[in-house]
């Protein structure tokens, strides 16, 4: 499981998922999005707390159960 | 390289079908399509079947011979072809190829799934094993999701709005309406569209397409052989190509188009001597209403950016300059996933036969269809010409 921290990134682009898988049926709604860091690559993660928009800069919190979370780069 | 023809179609309805099984469906498919070429069981040479998920949808595996012999034909390679949405687009592509190749002179394709027995949670995730489980899926992702993800990120590049991306569903819708063999022949408004329940921001259920049951097949032979089988008219292969990506949506270096699809599309065009203006109407893969814009855009029917406008003026209705989804496409005809890519061949030479009843082009001597597999890690694009 990866657990090497990550940086700090840019929203790429992101969704607000209602209609969630039965293993996230509790979390739901919960945001999605894709994070674009400075060398170009991309991960798909997990918003926590405020919503974000495309562009918005967003900062890794943790990984839980291998999902990388971010939040909102205050 | 052989010319090659289309010379049978069958498909079964789309739809909910609680009494059918998967076999029951496909053999359905291939007796008509059998029937329509007037060629028999006997003298089939080779089997390709399109299939995503029936190992996990019922249970079966073993789906080639299965479903072909009880059709009534054995004794010939019978072979499942997987590519997720694609699936069957690719099974075509390795028939043709076949054909093309002088491997075989009469090769039967189909595609089938059967995705009602399951609930629509366990649905869903099945058609999440098509996205990359190790990323994307693992961290909540589903179909719809990742495709809203495409369409935020389209509006954000290219202004593109509810209201365009709205139109591609209500236009589908009222095509689909007149098709006999449509899932959801319901016509909807523009703002019953954009008033649908939230599935994944910015899509509403309106923007997906169906879970849905069916199969669809095509008897392809050499088209120096066809005027002994029919004497319907013939719809030729003039272009095909299959093409591939990466599975998950954030290794792309673009997400709002599909590398594979612009590849597939240049190579089909190269083939076929034709280019996106020539085209006269296309049946394009409408898994969600911003994949038919985006498809649009790859396939160079309009430049980049100009998807949703376009179809919010109308021009890809039956009555537009570039038909688009005459049968209703995937929104409303129906998605059941590993037919669709046949059932998409069949609805191009219904109109190149001129057997489209209601949904008859004006325009129907060359036609074209695109299948994408999962969010574009497979691009298929079929020309399909007037002989």
């Amino acid at each position: 499981m990866e657990t090497k921290a990550l940086g700090d990134g840019v929203v790429y682009t992101e969704t607000v998922v209602y209609s969630a898988p039965e293993a996230f049926l509790q979390d739901a709604p919960y945001q999605l999005a894709i994070i674009e860091f400075s060398d170009a690559s991309r991960v798909t993660g997990r918003i926590l707390g405020e919503r974000v928009t495309i562009s918005d800069r967003v900062s890794f919190v943790e990984y839980r159960q291998g999902i990388p979370f971010f939040r909102k780069t205050a | 390289m052989r010319q090659v023809a289309v010379v049978g179609i069958g498909k079964t309805p789309f739809g909910a079908f609680l009494e059918r099984d998967l076999r029951s469906l496909a053999v359905e498919a291939l007796q008509k399509c059998l029937e329509d070429a007037r060629v028999q069981p006997s003298q089939v040479e080779a089997f390709y079947l399109g299939n995503f998920a029936g190992p996990s949808f019922v249970g079966q595996n073993h789906l080639a011979p299965y479903v072909s012999a009880a059709a009534g034909i054995t004794g010939v390679p019978a072979t499942r072809v997987e590519a997720a949405c694609a699936s069957s687009g690719s099974a075509f592509f390795h028939a043709y190829s076949a054909v093309a190749a002088g491997l075989y002179d009469i090769v039967l394709v189909a595609g089938v799934e059967k995705m009602t027995s399951q609930a629509t949670p366990r649905v869903a995730e099945i058609l999440a094993s098509a996205g990359d489980l190790c990323g994307e899926i693992k961290a909540g992702g589903t179909f719809p999701a990742l495709f809203a993800m495409i369409a935020r990120r389209h509006m954000h590049e290219y202004g593109t709005t509810r209201e365009q991306l709205a139109a591609v569903a209500v236009k589908n819708h009222e095509n689909g309406f007149l098709n006999p063999y449509a899932h959801m022949r319901k016509r909807i408004t523009l703002q019953q569209a954009l008033a649908g329940k939230p599935v994944a921001d910015p899509l509403t259920v309106y923007d997906c397409s169906l879970v849905s049951d069916g199969a669809a097949a095509a008897l392809l032979m050499p088209v120096e052989r066809a005027w002994d089988f029919t004497s319907k008219p013939l719809a030729r292969v003039l272009g095909i190509a299959q093409t591939s990506d990466h599975v998950a949506l954030d290794q792309k270096a673009s997400i709002t188009t599909f590398p594979a699809v612009r590849l597939a599309a240049e190579k089909a065009y190269k083939m076929a001597g034709v280019g996106p203006g020539d085209i006269e109407f296309a049946e394009v893969h409408d898994c969600f209403t911003i994949a038919e814009i985006v498809a649009i855009e790859d396939l160079g029917f309009v430049r980049k950016g100009e998807g949703g406008p376009f179809s919010a003026a109308g021009c890809s209705a039956r009555t537009g300059t570039k038909p688009v989804n005459a049968s209703g496409g995937l929104k409303s005809k129906g998605h059941p996933v590993g037919a669709t890519g046949v059932a998409q061949i069949c609805d191009v030479v219904m109109q190149i036969r001129g057997e489209a009843g209601d949904l008859q082009l004006a325009r129907h001597s060359l036609g074209l269809a695109q299948n994408l597999g999962g969010s574009g890690a497979t691009g298929v694009v079929t020309i399909l010409g007037a002989a």
